[in-house]
């Protein structure tokens, strides 16, 4: 073998570690100019559209409530409303009708109300389908307890965020045999590092503290091992947010003991399911837990998790306030932070004062009650 | 029993054979013949518990595992000791920092020769490469321990912010997400494969509701995620619908695994006994466990046809707190009882139960994962002048 290149070897080193110390600070100061434009088309000025998708049930009316406290906050929002009932396009492939997806794409923000699940309509859940047609990969909830609404867990503050797209829920299964099944757990690389990437720019962009990536890599081996290995690659890069690795049992083990150790989580698809949901059940439940879908190309759909309640349906009982706080992270998302935090604290003070609560929050008022009394807080705020 | 009556209508010639002699219980010689047979057994229903051997002693096989496991299972010697229980101990070590699988094998080998297991948890490095898996699981499915058993009760004196939980979790140990089949089909894309058989789910389904019938519960939960894994979740919440047919007096229905675990947080009381399969079963028990005060109070049971396992519940190796005297050894103990109930030896685990709900519930000395500064010796003092002071009464 010729030698091709005889270097001295402390020059080689210095050299390698000179490279690496650029590359962290490059990867810092871009990280942190990223996170000042973090939101590229920043809507200081001029009116921004978002496509809003009622939903069925309690969809429409909960849809209703957000406009006119937005329209009370005089938030710069445009909404053109859509539906996304899916149609039978060319080839028979299932998908959503094309105004739906031409608002969004325009668009790229979007909030949704609970969509009914359609048990023999053919096609497959609108969720889905919405999830599939944005490459939606990131489902983002933030757990933060309410003032005012009582759950035997108090100081709650942390972020599940959850890949959305592969793990558990490919939905590839077989029958193997008559009688064994095997359900198909797929793990990528680029879908790990895209979850973890943004994980870590979520923590850096909301000042979070900490990543703890939770997984079960001591039964899982490979797949959960090479999730684990994706963040801390990932972790290499963001150097001032502290990482750290946890078993998922442990995670639940803890969580309901002292959920104040947790911050940011991390996690495939279907241990970010359960999680959120039991994070969501400390803080009160589906009626007031907001959640964000964020997807490739700068889409982010932002939507109320519970479901459509069609008993209550148009009788203006309703609860608006997860459909609400979607709506402030959205805010958040686009950069009107003052608004978002004006809107949020309207929702807070009157869950807090009791005096005007919808009844799944443990009031006798209408919905309508509820919507006027924060509207005129915002605009007691002015 | 049917079989004792046929053993009994044999011919004279025969009986000597299998040892009837006159002075032969037919019920126990029958248990002996069976137990000879142990490993052609079936799923029947009934664990048959191993012979007690010589003086009327057992002999049970200790794994200490690591972390906190050797000195809560010294405890447990220590008390059995004191408390005069026949119980002999096996102490296999599994060291679980080498590579080769042969301690492991002679700890299966161990608890295949005694029947029953006490063992503390064995640490599982993940950064090791997928040759090396979990020496734990790989107990559980060499000896086809098949059922997870861990009621969760909260205890008076243990503060909580949920009271009165009294939930029976099953959940089924050898397949499901823990198959550890996975393989790299092209360089970044890694598949696992979750298993689910119709024979295991039945069996499952079977031994939870049959516990439910003994211990008078009213209502099984099945915890699944068949909206989603359709085939595999979908079967598993078949076969519990057909076993449940055949159980009218109990009360069947089931529920999304998300769903469930808002409602443990929220309302727990509104579950009775659940079974589900393994990774659903992990997180609900860990769930349960951190609701009723903790890893350190709950025992957890593995039971297979032949051979049962009793470690603590969340099988926690707690490397952190160990040697450090502060690991609560409640679970330990309380497992330790649920041995001795397995070896029909009700009295001995009565009293040392007693003795240790008396140390947590009335002179509530609690070590610092339930809010107390006790040490791990001080609740075993406890525990032992509870059970003086127990049988000075008697």
């Amino acid at each position: 073998m010729i030698c091709l290149k005889r270097s001295a070897p402390s020059r080689h080193l210095w050299k390698e570690g000179l490279i690496s110390s650029i590359c962290t600070l490059v990867s810092r100061v871009v990280g942190a100019m990223k996170s000042q434009a973090s939101h590229p088309r920043t809507f200081s000025r001029g009116l921004q559209t978002v496509t809003l998708i009622p939903g069925d049930g309690i969809g429409p009316e909960i849809s209703t409530a957000v406009m006119k406290i937005f329209e009370a906050a005089k938030a710069p929002i445009q909404w053109e409303e859509r539906n996304v009932t899916a149609i039978k396009g060319p080839g028979g492939k299932w998908m959503i009708p094309t105004e739906a997806k031409d608002s969004m794409d325009k668009s790229k923000i979007g909030l949704k109300g609970p969509l009914k699940t359609p048990i023999a309509a053919g096609h497959p859940s609108m969720n889905l389908l919405l999830r599939k047609t944005f490459d939606l990969y990131a489902n983002v909830r933030p757990c933060v307890s309410i003032e005012g609404y009582k759950t035997p867990y108090t100081d709650v503050d942390l972020v599940t965020i959850r890949e959305n797209t592969e793990g558990e829920y490919s939905g590839i299964e077989h029958v193997i045999v008559d009688g064994v099944v095997q359900s198909i757990k797929l793990i990528t690389e680029e879908a790990s590092q895209r979850i973890a990437e943004y994980a870590f720019e979520y923590a850096r962009n909301n000042q979070r503290a900490s990543v703890t990536a939770v997984h079960k890599a001591n039964i899982m081996r490979m797949s959960d091992g090479l999730f684990l290995r994706k963040c801390r690659e990932v972790a290499e890069n963001f150097k001032d947010i502290k990482f750290t690795e946890m078993y998922l049992d442990t995670v639940c083990l803890n969580m309901v003991q002292d959920p104040t150790q947790f911050d940011v989580l991390v996690m495939p698809n279907l241990y970010g399911d359960i999680l959120s949901d039991l994070c969501a059940g400390l803080i009160g439940g589906l009626g007031v837990t907001p959640s964000g879908n964020i997807g490739a190309n700068g889409v982010a759909i932002f939507e109320s998790v519970h479901g459509t309640a069609p008993d209550i349906a148009g009788k203006d009982l309703a609860n608006p306030t997860a459909l609400l706080l979607s709506a402030v992270m959205m805010l958040r998302h686009m950069g009107l932070h003052g608004q978002a935090k004006k809107i949020e604290t309207a929702c807070f003070d009157t869950i807090r004062d009791k005096k005007v609560l919808t009844k799944d929050l443990g009031g006798n008022s209408k919905c309508s009650e509820f919507t006027g009394e924060i509207c005129r807080r915002v605009q007691d705020m002015e | 029993m049917a079989a004792s009556s046929a053993a009994l209508s044999l011919p004279k010639v025969f009986r000597p054979v299998l040892g009837l002699g006159r002075s032969g219980n037919p019920a126990k010689v029958w248990a002996a013949a069976a137990s000879c047979r142990r490993e052609k057994s079936t799923f029947v229903g009934r664990i048959i518990p191993p012979p007690a051997k010589y003086g009327g002693r057992h002999t049970v096989t200790l794994i200490p595992g690591d972390g906190i496991g050797p000195e809560l299972l010294n405890h447990v010697r220590e008390l059995f000791r004191f408390s005069c229980v026949p119980v002999d101990f096996e102490v296999v070590n599994v060291n679980s920092s080498v590579a080769t699988e042969d301690d492991i094998h002679n700890a299966i080998t161990a608890i295949r020769r005694n029947g029953v297991a006490l063992k503390g948890n064995i640490e599982t490095n993940h950064n090791m490469p997928p040759s090396h898996k979990s020496r734990n699981n790989l107990l559980r499915t060499s000896l086809d321990l098949f059922a997870n058993m861990m009621h969760c009760q909260s205890l008076p004196g243990v503060q909580t912010r949920h009271k009165n939980i009294d939930i029976i979790i099953i959940r089924e140990n050898t397949e499901g997400e823990y198959s550890s089949l996975e393989h790299e089909s092209v360089s970044g894309v890694v598949e696992s494969l979750k298993i689910i058989t119709r024979y295991n789910s039945l069996r499952i389904a079977d031994y939870a509701f049959r516990l439910a019938r003994e211990k008078g519960r009213r209502r099984v939960t099945a915890v699944h995620k068949a909206n989603i894994m359709k085939l595999a979740d979908g079967l598993f919440l078949q076969c519990c619908k057909e076993v449940a047919s055949g159980y009218p007096d109990i009360q069947f229905d089931s529920m999304i695994v998300d769903n469930t675990t808002m409602q443990l947080v929220s309302k727990p009381h509104q579950f009775d006994v659940m079974v589900m399969p393994n990774l659903y079963g992990n997180v609900v028990s860990n769930v349960c466990a951190g609701l009723v005060g903790g890893p350190g109070l709950v025992p957890g049971a593995n039971y297979g046809t032949n051979y049962a396992v009793f470690e603590t519940a969340t099988r926690n190796t707690g490397k952190s707190i160990a040697d450090k005297n502060i690991a609560n050894p409640t679970a330990m103990l309380l497992a330790s009882c649920l041995m001795l109930d397995h070896l029909r030896l009700h009295d001995y685990a009565n009293m040392i139960r007693g003795a240790v709900l008396t140390t947590m519930n009335e002179t509530r000395l609690h070590t610092a994962d339930i809010g107390g500064q006790g040490t791990t010796s001080e609740v075993v003092q406890s525990v032992m002048k509870n059970i003086q002071s127990g049988r000075c009464k008697n």
